[in-house]
């Protein structure tokens, strides 16, 4: 405990909660307010309705719903995949391969992710590869846009992962696959299902690449709610905003679910 | 199985570092073989080149007949238990204990036997479907150990396999240790610690190890009652070891002459003179040396005292004392000559 006394902590609690509400809990209490509300002319909204979910829940809401779950589902495994393979690999290179390694997968976060999608944008829109208005070429803007977070996560578990698990198998006649299989991987598995979780949220909200790259039969949800906005249809935006958010936070506390059974194994 | 281990010039160096120094040493087949050093002596290096953790950077390593220094570690048919048992923490005890078996593709229907039996052998068998975290570290032991017997190695390596253990444990599982290898007794064990009383109760031979060299080799009471090394006589059994000049059937330690048996040291030489702490007596008697009390120590049973005889701290180990010295009495202790022994100049840096 920083703070002893407890006039100290009450103190404490109130910078917190002056700090947290305006900045984190009150914008997501409006877009709540704003989804269930027929007006809003003054300092609150006024006129409960469910209207907007109906709208918000049906139709190419319902497509787009879809449209981002496919697209977050695919490209989080295909990232996990991708990243976790790359951090083994990366944890058995010397000191210099490794650090190549790693600024090559930190390169999608550094760079804007605007810039990665007219990237993708560029090198898939000639031949021989032609993925430009398919929805492959927002999977793959995705996959190569949360990778790295994969990679980082799935490394830093790796060096925590102590070598005589490792080291023992091999002396029991464990082959190197055998080893990765049945005792590497399955210790990895609580990071590897937070990489997982993480992976899904970055793509459940990504906008910027997918503004450039999404054909009119992929449309995901974060750009309904941005065409609805521009629209002026504000409630219909929030409530859609609102499902995302939903739908995004369901299956987060579905993976940890997992993961604490994982960790407790 | 039976098969022994021969380290053939081995040499282990990490960069300019060398960490094992060209080690020749034969562990007979069945024999146990401690290998006793301090921290940094090379002795898991060596172990660890045994298992094919480490490379040799020049030299060869035998198990058996067969020649391992390039082979990976899962085709060297090996037992290992280390300090902190490694057990997979996924996997509940008889999966553990299967692992390696399955691992070898044993056929199925052979396993479940085989751990039983494993695990009857290291008294776990009503643990078999607990999770690691859920024994004592003593426990715990004991499950590697039977991890690294099911698979029916002819060698066995435990690094450090008591070193986490409280004192009380250790004791026990050094019988246990004992016990298994009587019952086991085809079985190389290469055991590696820096606990001389652990590999003087255990071991057939004792390799003791020091600044990546083999310094000495030789059963429990050959390198005891005769170091041929002053490493060895003040590692094992932290002897006292006192310079001398060497006479005719005598030695000269300061000013005081002290009867001893010279061997083939020849006379004028420097010598040293090791004698253990547990031989000296409080008193007159033959070999006198007399000084003044430094620190008194009490063990319980035992006082631990030093003194300083003509510039030397020399240790005496006393049954406990009704009356003890106090600091910066003068005493006398003595020893018998039999009890010592005199280490040529030549062989004091092994």
């Amino acid at each position: 405990m920083l703070v002893h006394s407890r006039k100290g902590k009450l103190a404490t609690w109130a910078l917190f909660l002056v700090l947290f509400l305006p900045l984190f809990a009150l914008p997501l209490l409006v877009i709540l307010a704003a989804s269930f509300s027929a007006h809003w002319s003054g300092a609150f909204p006024s006129g409960f309705t469910t209207g907007h979910y109906e709208a918000a829940t049906r139709g190419e809401s319902l497509t787009a719903l879809t449209t981002s779950l496919v697209t977050a589902v695919s490209a989080s495994l295909l990232a996990l995949a991708v990243g976790s393979w790359a951090a083994l690999a990366a944890a058995s290179l010397k000191n210099g391969g490794k650090r190549v390694l790693d600024t090559l997968f930190m390169l999608p976060v550094a760079v804007p992710s605007v810039v990665v999608g007219l990237a993708v944008l560029v090198a898939f829109s000639k031949p021989p590869m032609i993925l430009n208005g398919t929805r492959w070429i927002v999977i793959l803007a995705h996959t190569i846009l949360v990778t790295a977070f994969a990679y980082q996560s799935v490394s830093a578990a790796i060096v925590r992962l102590d070598p005589a698990y490792e080291q023992a198998a091999a002396s029991l006649g464990a082959r190197p696959s055998y080893v990765l299989w049945k005792v590497k991987l399955p210790l990895l598995l609580p990071s590897l299902n937070a990489a997982a979780g993480l992976c899904f949220a970055l793509s459940m909200g990504e906008l910027s690449a997918t503004m450039m790259l999404y054909p009119p039969d992929w449309l995901p949800l974060p750009v309904q709610i941005y065409a609805a906005t521009d629209r002026g249809s504000l409630f219909t935006g929030a409530a859609v905003a609102v499902v995302l958010m939903a739908a995004t936070l369901l299956v987060l506390f579905g993976v940890s679910r997992v993961r604490t059974r994982a960790s407790y194994r | 199985m039976s098969s022994g281990i021969r380290f053939d010039r081995v040499s282990v160096a990490y960069g300019k570092n060398t960490v094992l120094d060209a080690l020749d040493l034969t562990v007979e087949p069945g024999e146990v073989m401690a290998l006793l050093g301090p921290s940094g002596s090379g002795k898991t290096t060596a172990l660890r080149a045994v298992a094919g953790f480490v490379r040799p950077a020049s030299g060869r390593v035998f198990i058996g007949e067969r020649d391992v220094t390039g082979l990976p570690p899962h085709q060297r048919g090996i037992g290992m238990v280390v300090q902190q048992y490694a057990l997979f923490p996924h996997m509940r005890v008889a999966e553990n204990v299967a692992f390696g078996m399955k691992a070898q593709k044993v056929p199925k229907s052979e396993i479940p036997g085989r751990v039983a039996e494993a695990l009857d052998m290291t008294g776990m068998a009503s643990y078999a479907r607990r999770f690691p975290r859920e024994l004592s570290g003593g426990q715990q032991q004991r499950v590697a150990i039977a991890r690294a017997l099911a698979i029916r190695p002819g060698v066995l390596l435990l690094d450090e396999p008591l070193s986490a253990l409280d004192a009380q444990l250790r004791s026990g599982m050094l019988g246990e240790l004992a016990r298994l290898h009587r019952e086991l007794p085809d079985v190389s064990i290469l055991y590696v610690t820096h606990d001389q009383v652990e590999a003087l109760t255990l071991a057939d031979r004792i390799a003791v190890m020091d600044k990546a060299r083999l310094k000495d080799c030789g059963t429990p009471q050959e390198l005891y009652r005769a170091p041929r090394t002053e490493f060895t006589a003040s590692f094992v059994g932290n002897a006292n070891l006192l310079p001398v000049r060497v006479g005719s059937g005598a030695v000269s330690f300061g000013a005081t002459d002290l009867k001893v048996d010279t061997g083939d040291v020849a006379q004028g030489a420097t010598a040293t003179l090791c004698v253990r702490p547990h031989l000296v007596g409080l008193g007159d008697g033959p070999n006198a040396l007399s000084g003044r009390v430094a620190e008194v120590q009490w063990r319980g049973a035992t006082h631990r005292l030093y003194v300083d005889v003509a510039g030397e701290r020399v240790k005496a180990d006393l049954r406990e004392l009704r009356t003890p010295p106090g600091i910066g009495d003068e005493v006398t202790l003595h020893f018998a000559p039999e009890d010592a022994v005199l280490l040529g100049a030549g062989v004091t840096d092994g």
